[in-house]
């Protein structure tokens, strides 16, 4: 939490969005902070309805009409953006970040042709003549894979299949050259081959654009070829963060390790798949303490008392779990898990670097300056 | 961090069994559908009110013949075109007193009507008390829409139930023929089968019920096709139970929002078919008031005595209304996905 | 393509052949003849006139003559109305009524447009509260009383139009308001609903992650979306036009269809009243073929489709 580098291009501070509904207020953000540094891919990961989509949403100002920013803060190039005008957010929106969205059977307007959808967002925001942008479309279209782009540029959406669609809506996003994409489970709706077509092609275009990511997903197998650091997300917080060998190898979270044991791997191909069982809390009410305690084998009895802050793992891997406090007992992790952080252990002797132990070192930094006790 | 001075000893203590399935509690008391429903439609107040308006219009209509204070058909050569009279009220339009030449003049005293004797929304051309027909002929409007909304529902629910239910064949010629009949103007049903049957209570809402049963069965055919594959009723099917009563125990109930808002949205038309079938004088047909003929009526005199058409026209526009705001607030009520 | 319009042709003679037998047939069923209270002709005057409209010959061959002259656009003679052939009778008063329908359609489906758009854009504000109590009242005003309201206040009292009678263009603007109020209404309560739909969708969400003013989504992918479903619309908009204009018209004197066609119910003119019925249906099914077709063109989706059938 203490990125002080200057070249975060954005940094999400103590965010709190609640949602004005019927039933009442669902709190859901409740303190979110992370940043995101220029041209690395952050995956986001949890559960639906853990709040990934909001958090992204609020980036660009486009969250439902019902919500409310209960406070904190989004740094983009040294403004908040929450606090800008909706005049000075539609000039971000698609030009600085721009966001490809879950189905691409319904993100393109069926009666327009692609080629236009394409070249809207230059024509708005780089003031560019219709036909200069019609000619930058195709190229674009191109670019991401459309085979016999000059024919098809005139075609409409429903003349495209699932994975084409999520190409053209690629192209749409990234037609500005945004700093930052925000790809908000991008191939959730797509068959597995297609799913790594697209993967394959935003990395691609990712290095030629030169752009940050931010990767949403509730799969954390997507995942692994894909980002540089993982943050975890759970009942509208974040729960864990770090790189991916971290949290692949290294996770402290016992979420995390639900996560994880639920993912397919090579490793764990064995067949102990296991989903976590019961179900996120409602956010209308959070429990007190630990969100995830009910669900949780390894829950203390300070769980249901106080929340837990983070714990400094390393200098790039942080979690917010007791397990980490030194009065807390060692726990050992599901099998699956351990055999990850042995392996962990192992990486890291041979590679003659720092060697980290399979259980968390409890240096929390960020706890040395409180009372306790 | 600072909060932690008052951690307990065995706050690290790994949380017991029993202490850990609170979970499982239910956050929110959960409501069944049509609760949930209704709750949502008493807080749409103008729905609701529209419900109270429209009971309280039902329950004098059908009270009518104990509270009007006369004969809605008994005709008074002697007493025609009185305007209203309230004894005590002195406001123009309510006193008795009618326009003329700019001036005022109380047509009481002009008709030599006896003092005592008033009417409370005025007389018709042949001398009627304009209250108890416009409560007589609420009443027939009202019959109206409700037979022919009755009949909509079982010709329009049971060849929807019929047509989706059986597929294949059955279903494209029952579409077939449903498509048939919807491309002739309904209008065209209506005027010639009461040119053939002469207006009376049971043809008028015969055939208002003939045009409009094609949506019903149309919407119902629809809800059919897609219960029709959900896995309970597939188990029901297995299970030998017959179509009957699979129809009877499951499809209807679980059609129950569409049936509903679909009738609430076919009684206002229908309210309005008999209105218009009996203004061009072949729905009711006189003495026999309704709110259509007593807009007919009242149009003769409009120049001079507003109130004969207006006073049917206000209640007539006031059903329309609150059964509209009505069929509204009902549709989003059971909508799940208005929820704001 | 050819293949779908040939098949909708076959269903749309069907379904007038279908009309044609059922209006003949119900009017065969009817008590009495149109001479019937004529008592003064006596045996062979009535055998005459009889014989002049054919209705001497078998049933079937009624129906035959009948349906043969139909088709080339001859319903007989009307039995009123000095005996004027019936096609000639609607020829008469076809222009009338096709300027009104056309004026109320144009004028109330704009509005409706305007007002249903407005409403959706600003959904939930006191704007669409006021838009909405607008057409609600608009549909629960019958089109009579509508009629009678606007003749009595606009016309007699503030003598802004004609009241009543048929020449310049001042005359249709009374009829044509009180024509426009069903259409108008149907209009803007479902291009609310329509819009209110497709501003929730994904790619409107897309839309304004583009960076468009609100205006512009509106604009460029809100408005045609839930414009191209309006023209299911025209079909049940057109009945409504054809029941307002049977009062309507003859509230205002309006020398069209609709007026001829009450004057034929309450005369029990049989033929002209078959006439009209089959005017009537053929008008409408004539305007949902269209309409068919022209939603094919306009929607993208549903041109390829016809294209490869
Ligand atoms: N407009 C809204 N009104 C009320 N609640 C909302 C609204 N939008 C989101 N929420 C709530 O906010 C929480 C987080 O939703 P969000 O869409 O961010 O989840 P998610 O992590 O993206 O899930 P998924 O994987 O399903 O996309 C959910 O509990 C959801 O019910
Ligand atoms: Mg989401």
């Amino acid at each position: 939490m203490e990125n002080n580098d200057t070249e975060n291009l954005i940094e999400v501070k103590n965010l709190k969005i609640n949602f004005d509904t019927y039933a009442g207020k669902v709190k859901a953000i409740r303190d979110v902070s992370f940043h995101l540094k220029k041209g690395e891919t952050l995956a986001i990961v949890g559960e639906s309805g853990s709040g990934k989509s909001v958090t992204t949403r609020s980036l660009m100002g486009l969250n439902a009409d019902n919500a409310e920013i209960a406070g904190g803060q989004i740094m983009f190039h040294g403004e908040d953006v929450l606090k800008k005008s909706e005049k000075e957010m539609q000039q971000i929106r698609g030009k600085d970040i721009a966001m490809i969205f879950q189905d691409p059977m319904t993100s393109l307007d069926p009666t327009m042709k692609i080629g236009r959808q394409i070249a809207e967002p230059l024509i708005i925001h780089n003031h560019v003549s219709k036909k200069q942008a019609m000619a930058q479309a195709l190229e674009m279209l191109k670019l991401v894979g459309i085979t016999d782009a000059e024919h098809r540029i005139n075609d409409y959406p429903h003349q495209f299949s699932g994975g084409m669609r999520q190409r053209i809506v690629i192209a749409i996003a990234l037609i500005c050259y945004p700093e930052v994409l925000i790809a908000d489970e991008p191939t959730t709706a797509l068959d597995v081959t297609i799913q790594a077509q697209i993967l394959k092609l935003m990395k691609e275009l990712q290095e030629k654009i030169e752009t940050s990511i931010i990767f949403i997903t509730h799969d954390l197998g997507v995942v692994a070829g894909m980002a540089d650091r993982i943050a975890v997300m759970y009942a509208g917080k974040i729960v864990e963060y770090g790189t991916v060998d971290e949290i692949f190898y290294n996770p402290q979270h016992p979420y995390t390790w639900g996560l994880l044991n639920s993912m397919p791997t090579l490793d764990t191909q064995s067949g102990e798949l296991s989903a976590i069982p019961g179900t996120p809390p409602d956010l209308l009410d959070p429990p007190k303490g630990d969100a995830f305690a009910a669900r949780n084998p390894y829950a203390l009895k300070i769980d249901a008392e106080q929340e837990p802050p983070f714990f400094k793992v390393s200098d790039t891997h942080y979690a917010a779990t007791w397990l980490l406090d030194p009065r807390a007992e060692k726990v050992t992790p599901p099998e699956a898990i351990a055999k990850r952080q042995a392996q962990w252990a192992k990486m890291h002797t041979d590679d003659g670097e720092l060697v980290r132990p399979a259980t968390p070192l409890n240096t929390a930094d960020n706890l040395d300056d409180s009372d306790r006790e | 961090m600072a909060e932690n001075a008052n951690v307990s000893n065995d706050a690290f203590e790994p949380l017991g069994k029993e202490e850990h399935l609170d979970n499982e509690k239910i956050a929110a008391p959960s409501l069944t559908f049509t609760q949930d429903a209704w709750r949502r439609l008493k807080k749409n107040k103008i729905a609701f009110i529209s419900m109270w308006i429209l009971l309280a219009i039902l329950v004098l209509s059908l009270a009518g013949p104990l509270i009007s204070p006369h004969q809605p058909n008994n005709a008074q050569p002697a007493y025609t075109n009185l305007p209203p009279k309230i004894p005590g009220v002195h406001i123009p339009g309510l006193d008795g007193t009618k326009a003329v030449d700019g001036g005022r003049v109380d047509a009481y005293q002009q008709q030599h009507v006896p003092s005592g004797k008033y009417w409370i929304l005025g007389t018709d051309y042949l001398g009627r008390d304009l209250l108890s027909r416009i409560i007589a002929g609420t009443r027939v409007s009202l019959a109206v829409a409700l037979i022919a909304t009755l009949l909509d529902l079982t010709v329009g629910v049971g060849y929807g139930l019929i047509s989706g239910w059986r597929g294949g064949r059955t279903d494209m010629i029952m579409q077939r023929i449903i498509e048939i009949l919807s491309s002739v103007p309904n209008l065209v049903y209506m005027i010639l089968l009461l040119v053939v049957m002469r207006g009376s209570l049971l043809s008028i809402s015969l055939a208002i019920a003939i045009s409009s049963w094609t949506t019903m069965a149309r919407l119902i055919r629809a809800e059919a096709l897609t219960l029709k594959s959900q896995e309970y009723i597939l188990a029901a099917r297995t299970l030998g139970e017959s179509s009957w009563k699979i129809a009877w125990k499951h499809l209807i109930p679980n059609m129950s929002s569409v049936i509903i808002i679909q009738t609430m949205f076919t009684i206002p038309s229908a309210i309005f078919f008999e209105a218009f079938l009996s203004y061009i004088g072949i729905g009711i047909q006189p003495p026999t008031a309704s709110l259509g003929t007593l807009i007919s009526d009242g149009q003769k005199n409009f120049q001079f005595l507003p109130f004969q058409m207006w006073y049917p026209a206000v209640v007539l526009m006031v059903i329309m209304i609150c059964f509209n705001l009505f069929a509204d607030g009902l549709r989003d009520a059971f909508d799940p996905r208005s929820r704001e | 393509m050819a293949k779908y319009l040939l098949k909708r042709l076959f269903y749309l003679i069907l379904t007038l052949f279908l009309i044609a037998t059922i209006t003949f047939f119900m009017m065969k069923l009817l008590p009495g003849t149109p001479l019937s209270n004529e008592s003064k002709l006596s045996h062979s005057q009535i055998q005459m006139i009889y014989h002049t409209y054919g209705l001497d010959k078998p049933v079937w061959q009624q129906y035959l003559i009948y349906l043969a002259g139909m088709v080339r656009g001859n319903f007989g003679l009307s039995f009123q109305f000095d005996n004027q052939p019936v096609s000639y009778l609607l020829a008469t008063r076809m222009p009338a009524s096709f300027q009104l329908g056309i004026q109320a359609m144009i004028v109330g489906v704009l509005l409706g447009i305007i007002v249903g758009g407005i409403a959706a854009i600003r959904r939930n504000t006191w704007v669409d509260g006021t838009m909405t109590i607008i057409s609600i009242l608009m549909i629960s005003i019958p089109s009579f009383v509508l009629a009678i309201l606007l003749q009595y206040y606009i016309g007699l009292k503030a003598g802004a139009f004609p009241v009543a009678g048929w020449g310049n263009f001042s005359y249709t603007i009374l009829p044509t308001i009180a024509l426009a109020g069903s259409p108008f209404a149907t209009t803007a309560r479902f291009i609310r609903t329509e819009m209110v739909d497709v501003m929730s969708s994904d790619y409107i969400e897309l839309a304004k992650a583009k960076g468009l003013t609100s205006t512009g989504v509106v604009y460029h992918h809100a408005l045609r979306n839930s414009l191209i479903p309006l023209i299911t619309l025209i079909g049940p908009l057109t009945v409504n036009l054809m029941t307002g204009s049977l009062v309507v018209e003859n509230i205002f004197a309006v020398p069209g269809i609709g007026e001829q066609f009450v004057k034929s119910i309450t005369t029990n003119d049989y033929p002209t009243i078959m006439g009209i019925t089959m005017m009537y249906s053929v008008l409408l099914v004539v305007v949902l073929l269209i309409t068919d077709i022209v939603y094919g063109i306009v929607d993208p989706r549903i041109r390829l489709q016809g294209g490869q059938s």
